[in-house]
């Protein structure tokens, strides 16, 4: 395990609190986070619903902003950022579906140059080299030419995987990239995220219920619940300190802190 | 190509409309009228520069503003069914004709409203469409579902005509007669002197349009991949309720509530050129909905001795198509 120093903090939470403004009131959801995270990195994001995943995500990704304390990207405070700026800076796949209708693959992940095209949004060579680059990298150079709405919801996520890449900003955000997909699915998109978190040096991080995968192919793992708040580690690290057991252990399940991994207790 | 084959349609039913009508005009004399002026022949003259070439410019003019005006609100709320006329914004700009023609413009006889009555009719239906544009918006912040959106409309739709039936018992028999015929949908409606106004915030509104392809284009993704994209969903907004009210509006003015075109051509527009690309379908929506603006003229005078409602004629284009769509789409699902 490489010690914290060799990576580089790309996004940090200095006492963070997020939640929703209705009128004067406050809301809170998440309380006083400070956290970083790492370029070259996936991280999971992983917690009951309830819990505050989304808001938390929400207000990384810009969409929401925080109530108190702040988000940083590269040293640049997130919410001062605005439309092009934050669109080069922050690239995101959300649960929402898409449904366009004649639309092929290729154009659709040429929309996520758009913070880089200029009026009328026509791509130009670099652009196009961009976009050849992402779909590579997701390995979909055979759909390219399909329609994006005949594609399977495995296909139609790696195409968004593909949009947020031609994006060409260092983080990428993920709203449960791997809901609604069968399991070979599921390891294979997950995969992909930590393949190209490693090899572009992007930080990634994704939302997930797929406690099992992310604990084995996440660098670092985010856990959140209720009662606890916020605990950050690597795999090895939460096992180590019990965290996992105090986030996850229910009756019927048991952990296995040789392993770090969850059984069902037959 | 397939501009070049929507372009050689349109002119030649720009042709058929110089043609056709209730009085037989030969081809030669017709030619011979638009493209020799010394040739002077009092009556055809009249009837064709008076009356059927401005007739034939405003069918081309309003289809390619009510089908742009529809692409657009398809494609901002991302649903098929959206279109000026089913989200209420062409009852919107007939409730403002509604209380200019039957409160203030019950002296004035329907044919002989003058240029200033015109302007006033056109300003309520700007006014008109724009405020229910207004509450659309405001509405889409709320109703996160596009069916409870459309529903929305819908209603909007039933109160303005609920208004404008009240609004006929407080006006004189002349206002109603007036209303009741632009109801009914006339692409006559605009003189030879009127139409400079008309052509040129028609074209306003068209050149708006095609100022939005890139954000119209990116929309397409949804609203919050859009905003990551860096697009600023309430400057779009804003340019859209311009841009759909203008060219709503001056169209209904003049014209009256025409239904259907708005609603259906784009879906036209999208199965020719099997695209979403705005670059691409608002110039073939202008096109393709100025050739079946000229269509519908031409249907509407193609019996003889009468002329039918436009009202009559639009459904007929647009009903198949929507229902096309319908089932196309529950098919896939």
């Amino acid at each position: 395990m490489e010690s914290e120093e060799d990576k580089r903090v790309v996004v940090s939470t200095l006492s963070l609190t997020t939640g929703y403004r209705a009128g004067r009131e406050e809301r809170e959801v998440t309380r006083d986070l400070t956290a970083s995270l790492y370029a070259g990195e996936l991280t999971s994001f992983l917690g009951p619903n309830g819990a505050g995943k989304s808001t938390l995500l929400r207000t990384l990704s810009g969409f929401l902003p925080p109530l108190s304390g702040e988000v940083r990207v590269e040293g640049r405070p997130l919410h001062d950022l605005r439309g092009r700026e934050l669109a080069r800076t922050v690239g995101v796949v959300l649960t929402e579906r898409t449904d366009v209708e004649n639309m092929d693959v290729e154009t659709l992940v040429g929309l996520g140059r758009a913070p880089y095209t200029g009026f009328w949004g026509r791509l130009t060579a670099d652009d196009r080299e961009a976009v050849e680059r992402a779909i590579a990298l997701v390995g979909i150079e055979d759909l390219r030419h399909r329609e994006a709405n005949s594609l399977s919801d495995g296909e139609r996520q790696k195409v968004m995987i593909a949009k947020a890449l031609a994006q060409s900003t260092p983080v990428i955000f993920l709203d449960e990239p791997t809901a609604f997909l069968d399991f070979p699915s599921k390891v294979e998109i997950m995969r992909l995220l930590a393949s190209i978190a490693h090899s572009e040096e992007k930080t990634i991080f994704m939302s997930t219920h797929d406690l099992d995968i992310a604990l084995q192919l996440s660098d670092r793992l985010w856990l959140i619940d209720k009662k606890h708040g916020v605990t950050i580690g690597s795999h090895h690290e939460l096992t180590e300190s019990g965290a996992l057991e105090k986030y996850f252990l229910r009756p019927g399940i048991c952990f296995d802190r040789n392993t770090g991994r969850f059984r069902i207790e037959i | 190509m397939r501009f070049l084959i929507l372009t050689i349609l349109s002119l030649l039913l720009f042709a058929l409309n110089l043609l056709i009508g209730s009085v037989e005009i030969p081809a030669r004399k017709i030619a011979d009228i638009l493209f020799n002026s010394s040739a002077s022949d009092g009556p055809l003259e009249f009837i064709i520069l008076g009356s059927r070439l401005p007739q034939a410019i405003t069918a081309l003019l309003s289809g390619a503003a009510l089908t742009v005006a529809g692409l657009m609100l398809q494609s901002a709320f991302r649903n098929p069914l959206a279109g000026p006329s089913i989200l209420g914004i062409t009852s919107g700009a007939g409730l403002g004709v509604a209380f200019v023609m039957l409160l203030f413009g019950g002296t004035m006889s329907f044919a002989g409203i003058s240029l200033g009555g015109y302007m006033a009719v056109l300003a309520g239906a700007l006014i008109g469409s724009l405020a229910i544009m207004a509450l659309l918006l405001l509405f889409s912040v709320w109703l996160r579902s596009d069916l409870m959106l459309l529903i929305a409309g819908i209603m909007t739709g039933y109160l303005t005509s609920s208004i404008i039936t009240l609004l006929n018992y407080l006006s004189s028999a002349e206002g109603i007669q007036g209303y009741t015929l632009w109801g009914m949908g006339n692409f006559g409606g605009v003189s030879a002197d009127q139409l400079p106004l008309f052509a040129g915030v028609v074209g306003a509104g068209l050149l708006l349009s095609l100022l939005m392809v890139k954000p119209l284009n990116i929309i397409l993704l949804g609203d919050n991949y859009a905003r990551n994209l860096g697009i600023s969903l309430q400057s779009v907004r804003n340019m859209l309720l311009v841009t759909t009210g203008l060219l709503t509006s001056v169209v209904t003015a003049f014209c009256g509530p025409i239904a259907f075109i708005g609603l259906a051509v784009p879906h036209i527009v999208r199965m020719i050129f099997r695209s979403s690309d705005h670059r691409i379908i608002i110039p073939g929506c202008i096109l393709t909905g100025g050739a079946v603006g000229l269509l519908c003229n031409l249907l509407c005078v193609l019996p003889e001795n009468i002329v039918l409602p436009l009202n009559g004629v639009t459904p007929l284009i647009g009903v198949p198509v929507i229902l096309y769509v319908i089932f196309n789409k529950r098919k896939r699902a």
